[in-house]
């Protein structure tokens, strides 16, 4: 038993190993997505543009009431109804934890920012710093420290959540246990690996989170 | 010669309270004129406003002949002539001494960096830390720093300089050694706009003094004549809370030779 059920990891270890590029390559695009949106919008978040807040609140308000999962309906099955608008099941997920992963960062990066004293921002501007130089040279490098540990926890959520793109028809690596659950009923065997598989990936990327946060809280 | 600075007529507003009254004020280029008045009568948001950290409300404030009330007003052109240093210092913590100094003039002025360099090196010698050059902010005192800061300013090559109660977050004995840096600008014939408690610094480096209460200025003077013979009430009370006139008139005249 042990060794066939050995045995047919290791034949199932190519079609898992495609769902589990799927699954990654979701989960990269969407990090790097989040972190670029969520940067813009912490930053956004701090210039004091009464408009701007609104529509942001609007936006964070809506990823935090509705669920990924309903979003990703939505989107899949709701554009092409509504607005004869159809995206590919893979890019309609990166699309979704996107602009979920990038308004929990976004809320990260405007803590972060907001937490530093305001003489950071007078001193920078009163040498004649542009905008974008006080951003780049003065406040966000201060505010990296802040917002690395919480940022790699939001990372570890949305490869958590990526799984839910196996409920648009993406063929991930849930896609392709179930595939082999379904021909083998070894469901203990194949979860058992999934399990493994999301642990080993998201259990160094929290613990790193911990490190860092008790490392910079000392300085 | 007409004035560097320009105040007339200039009113500021934080929502609905008026926090500058009126404000009526020239300085001449190279001159030192020192501010002083009671906590909130709007010293800081004088010192501010000349540099855009405040947006100015009405009347007018002219800078090397241009309105600074103007909407086309160029701020970060301002901001590289009129220096500020802060009473909290505000230093960048993640950048060495040398670093802190060289962002304006390289990313903001364009300099050329082995220039830029030298100059920081001769101002740092200058306030005598340039042994600290590499240094981090938080490695370094309060009065350390905020020769630094000084130094940052300075660096920029403005043609005035702002100073906010920069000793007032300083343990005493480190107020010596920033007031001795600003005392030597003066000398050298920068235009300074000073906000202090220094009562004894104030008199001594002063051209004039201004003293304000309630958004207003009240007096204007030199400060021989504020500190013997101060015209307002408001005024007399004022140094009398700094002990530096005493209640009984005979006494002004022993203090004189200071
Ligand atoms: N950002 C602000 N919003 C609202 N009111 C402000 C703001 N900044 C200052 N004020 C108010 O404006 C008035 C003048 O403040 P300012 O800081 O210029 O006084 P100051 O003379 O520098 O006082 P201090 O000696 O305590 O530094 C005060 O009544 C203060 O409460
Ligand atoms: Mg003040």
């Amino acid at each position: 038993m042990a060794s066939s059920g050995l045995e047919l990891l290791w034949v199932s270890l190519p079609q898992l190993g495609k769902g589990a590029a799927q699954t990654l390559l979701i989960s990269l695009l969407s990090i790097a997505f989040s972190t670029l949106g969520g940067v813009l919008y912490g930053v956004l978040r701090t210039l004091g543009n009464r408009l701007v807040n609104v529509v942001l609140r609007v936006y964070l308000e809506l990823f935090r009431a509705i669920p990924v999962l309903v979003w990703l309906y939505l989107l899949f099955f709701g554009l092409p109804i509504f607005f004869g608008l159809s995206i590919p099941s893979f890019w309609c997920a990166v699309l979704v934890l996107s602009l979920w992963g990038a308004s929990e960062v976004g809320e990260v990066v405007r803590g972060a920012l907001y937490s530093l004293p305001r003489g950071q921002r007078e001193a920078g501007l009163s040498i004649g710093l542009s905008g974008p130089q006080l951003y780049g040279y003065v406040l966000l490098p201060q505010a990296l420290k802040r917002m690395t540990p919480p940022t790699i926890n939001v990372y570890t959520r949305i490869i958590k959540t990526s799984s839910l793109a196996v409920l648009i028809g993406v063929v991930d690596v849930i896609k392709v246990g179930q595939q082999i659950i379904e021909r083998t009923y070894e469901s203990v065997l194949i979860y058992g690996a999934l399990f493994l598989f999301f642990f080993f990936i998201c259990y160094p990327l929290s613990a790193a989170s911990k490190v860092l946060e008790r490392r910079w809280a000392q300085a | 010669m007409s004035a560097l600075i320009e105040f007339q007529g200039f009113n500021k507003f934080f929502g609905e309270a008026q926090v500058l009254k009126g404000i009526d004020l020239s300085v001449q280029s190279g001159e030192v004129v020192v501010i002083l008045g009671p906590s909130g009568c709007g010293k800081s948001t004088l010192l501010r406003c000349l540099n855009g950290l405040e947006a100015a409300h009405s009347g007018s404030l002219r800078f090397a002949g241009n309105e600074l009330l103007d909407k086309r007003t160029d701020w970060r052109q301002v901001r590289q002539d009129i220096g500020m240093v802060f009473q909290s210092y505000h230093l960048f913590p993640h950048m060495s001494v040398l670093d802190n100094i060289l962002l304006g003039p390289l990313k903001v002025q364009k300099r050329d960096t082995r220039e830029a360099r030298e100059q920081a090196q001769k101002l740092l010698e200058r306030v005598g830390l340039a042994d600290k050059r590499d240094a981090f902010p938080r490695q370094l005192s309060g009065g350390q720093q905020q020769r630094i800061a000084i130094v940052r300013s300075l660096c920029m090559n403005p043609q005035v300089m702002l100073f906010d109660e920069v000793t007032a977050a300083l343990d005493p004995e480190m107020v010596k050694e920033v007031l001795e840096v600003i005392q030597g600008l003066a000398r050298d014939g920068m235009t300074l706009l000073i906000v202090t408690h220094e009562m004894a610094f104030a008199r001594a480096v002063a051209d004039r003094v201004v003293f304000m209460e309630a958004g207003r200025i009240l007096e204007h003077n030199t400060p021989e004549a504020f500190f013997t013979n101060p015209q307002t009430a408001r005024a007399q009370q004022f140094l009398e809370k700094f002990s530096f006139v005493s209640t009984l008139p005979k006494k002004i005249k022993e203090l004189e030779p200071i």
